[in-house]
């Protein structure tokens, strides 16, 4: 296999209701990331897009539709698709269109617009759950997250404050993100007081519903050398897949995440991945999310988490900061976007470029995650200087 | 108050732009129903749901009993072997109180919450569970660990549907 | 048979996926975006049709772009071309069932009409099929400014060339 750096990235911003369409917020990412290397589109030989459920755009065969948004005119372009796991499994997807020797450009783009399902883009996830033995008990997604952080918190005797604590620290990071949808500081206590929705979560235990793309532009090592002195590698990729009978297993850790970055980690050469990450962008939509997935990253020791998170340990200037951007309870949750988010965020840190949210300490090595399906799926991207 | 980030795009607009027709928009909505077919381990599972019993499989290579059934083992990756009923008694794995309706709108003031569990039914394997409703519950005594106890619909207003067991009770 | 008829009859076991005559009630809503949004605007308020013409790929988008697929160069304003409302007939069909297949009470003419380098789809009236050519001269017929909403459907059909 060979090298891939990622040399360019780029995005829309994250709002609530976009006026443009799907295809005009792909052109929009698209194009920022092209401008971010001065690249052209003929420079492009190949694209890798994903969007989540065609529902949520309301648009059927989306992949299709979006392909001359993302670049994909005249090129060979492939979509993919693992609900929520999708915006870091297309990087993995596009890594292999460069590694593979095939191709030695490829722009990566992820897209979501959430806003067109009315009233609320909630109404589809019922479509998720199993037709005959889950949907007539009219389930909503809130459900089965509120069920995994009720286990989670079970089994360690963690708090909805700790929790919360949690989802403070990675929602401020977001307002020195210039894409971000959150604009206002957000206290622990706010998250504490806010709406009860599905206990154990209440409103600001969640991510916000966004519209909004990113993407990202892959290079093969000749290439990357010669469009800029500051490439970064793509070093590991994983990707896992567990069981759909999501109630025949228990929540409370995220076995196939530790598959999947162990897959990432063997491939970057790593063996102890809480001492040589240096930044983790786990997956937030809910703020237990990331510290449940900072467990099946391996960069913390399960049932010690809260008192790392509590010692500032991932704090920015902390030992493995974690969710720098912002993450998806800041930045903003356009499902597979949010997950390419993460990627963009590694590579404007591992440059040195990310402003008041650079991690300090010249980090080297950061890792990318993002989770999806029936509590089942995770990909995970190690990318490194 | 940031770095080199390029961000293009993503104009935001406010929910009365798009009612009050200054922004253009068109609706549409999915015409269309499906049915489906229960399938064989869900068929016979539905059955026995009607005849007031709960059904599972048992796999001889890790000795599961899986609920709901299905006519494979997904980890072994082989045939399963046999029928077994499970009990409708068990424990309460996990939980959610929940004020939102499956379409995000709140319920209803005076409404009482959702309460959906996972529940791990007994005679079936640890950790092998269904996600229901519980009911005839305060929410605010629910546990993880509690003892539930089936409530099934009288025999004549049974359908084969998971809904045949109208809630699971504490015992 | 129909196919439902046939398998509800075969097995005990079917499930639709809402309780009968209600239909999962989500709605999609479509913003027409930043290019659709001053292309709508143009046939409403001006009853002009606009297409983006990009000048390096010398190919003029109809409907109005946000972008030139080609060469990805945003279209800006000087960009905006009127194409006017006189097209060619480059296709058509004529439907005789409604989309559930039952016989339409008076068979509907919908046609692919040239404009700039792209295709509306629409409506064609005010002729019988049988008088169509491909290649002839259409006209796009407004409805009454009061009645128009920002909407391909505020042309109201094309009809051929008087």
């Amino acid at each position: 296999m060979r090298k891939v750096a990622v040399v360019g990235a780029g995005m829309t911003k994250f709002v609530r209701r976009a006026l443009e369409t799907p295809k005009e917020l792909s052109f929009e990412a698209t194009k920022a990331a092209l401008d971010s290397c001065e690249m052209k589109l003929e420079d492009i030989e190949c694209v890798a897009h994903g969007s989540a459920p065609d529902a949520f755009d309301g648009i059927h065969q989306k992949g299709e539709y979006l392909a001359d948004g993302c670049g994909g005119w005249n090129k060979p372009t492939m979509r993919v698709f693992n609900g929520g796991a999708t915006g870091v499994h297309a990087v993995c997807h596009g890594w292999y269109h460069v590694a593979s020797g095939m191709f030695d450009t490829c722009l990566v783009v992820c897209e979501e617009k959430m806003s067109n399902a009315m009233p609320h883009a909630q109404g589809f996830f019922l479509t998720i759950f199993d037709h005959i033995t889950e949907r007539p008990l009219y389930p909503n997604l809130l459900w089965i997250f509120a069920m995994e952080m009720n286990r989670y918190m079970e089994a360690y005797g963690y708090t909805k404050e700790d929790m919360a604590i949690a989802g403070a620290l990675i929602k401020n990071h977001a307002l020195n993100h210039p894409a971000a949808q959150l604009t206002e500081k957000v206290t622990v206590e706010d998250i504490l007081n806010s709406e009860p929705m599905a206990y154990p979560v209440y409103r600001l235990d969640v991510s916000p519903v966004s519209d909004g793309a990113v993407a990202v532009v892959l290079a093969s090592e000749k290439v990357a050398r010669r469009l800029t002195d500051k490439p970064v590698w793509i070093e590991g990729v994983g990707w896992n897949v567990d069981t759909s009978y999501w109630t025949n297993k228990d929540l409370y850790y995220p076995r196939y995440l530790e598959v999947a970055a162990k897959m990432a980690y063997d491939m970057a050469g790593i063996r102890e991945p809480h001492k040589e990450i240096n930044i983790a962008e786990p997956y937030d939509p809910f703020n237990y999310k990331a510290l449940h997935h900072m467990e099946g990253l391996q960069l913390s020791p399960r049932g010690k988490t809260v008192e790392l998170l509590r010692d500032g340990h991932f704090d920015l200037d902390g030992e493995i900061p974690m969710c720098p951007s912002g993450g998806l309870l800041g930045v903003g949750n356009p499902i597979a976007a949010a997950g390419t988010v993460k990627i963009a965020e590694l590579f404007y840190q591992l440059r040195g470029e990310a402003g008041k949210r650079q991690v300090p300490g010249d980090p080297r090595l950061g890792v990318a995650h993002a989770w999806g399906d029936l509590m089942q799926a995770s990909s995970v991207v190690v990318m490194g200087k | 108050m940031s770095g080199v980030e390029k961000v293009y795009g993503g104009t935001g607009l406010s929910a009365s732009q798009v009612e009050d027709g200054s922004i253009f928009v068109e609706h549409d909505a999915l015409d269309c129903e499906y049915t489906w077919d229960a399938g064989v381990a869900i068929g016979r599972y539905l059955q026995e749901l009607k005849n007031g019993r709960i059904i599972g499989r048992e796999c001889d290579e890790c000795r599961r009993i899986l609920v709901p059934p299905r006519m494979f083992c997904e980890i072994c990756w082989r045939p399963n072997d046999r029928w077994v009923y499970v009990k409708d008694t068990g424990t309460v794995n996990t939980f959610s109180i929940c004020y939102v309706n499956w379409d995000a709108s709140r319920i209803e003031p005076g409404h009482p919450p959702h309460l959906p569990a996972v529940i791990e039914l007994d005679g079936a394997t640890k950790m092998i569970g269904i996600m229901h409703i519980l009911g005839e519950v305060d929410p605010q005594a629910i546990k993880i660990g509690m003892k539930v106890k089936a409530v099934w619909k009288p025999e004549e207003e049974r359908t084969g549907a998971i809904t045949d067991i109208k809630y699971f009770k504490p015992y | 048979m129909a196919f439902r008829e046939r398998i509800e009859k075969n097995t005990g076991n079917i499930f639709r996926s809402s309780e009968e005559g209600k239909y999962f009630p989500v709605v999609s809503r479509y913003t027409a975006g930043v290019a659709g949004q001053k292309f709508l605007e143009e046939i409403k308020e001006n009853e002009k049709i606009f297409g983006t013409r990009c000048s390096k790929c010398e190919i003029t988008f109809v409907p109005a772009k946000l972008y030139c697929e080609r060469c990805f160069a945003r279209m800006e304003k000087e960009h905006w071309v009127d194409v006017g409302t006189r097209g060619t007939l480059y296709s058509y069909t004529v439907a005789y069932e409604e989309k559930d297949g039952s016989p339409k009470e008076t068979p509907s003419i919908i046609g692919a009409i040239k404009l700039g380098d792209g295709l509306l789809f629409h409506w064609i009236k005010e002729s019988s099929a049988d008088d169509l050519e491909i290649g002839m001269e259409v006209d796009a017929v407004f409805k009454p400014k009061g009645e128009r909403r920002g909407s391909l459907v505020d042309i109201d059909y094309f009809k051929p060339k008087k």
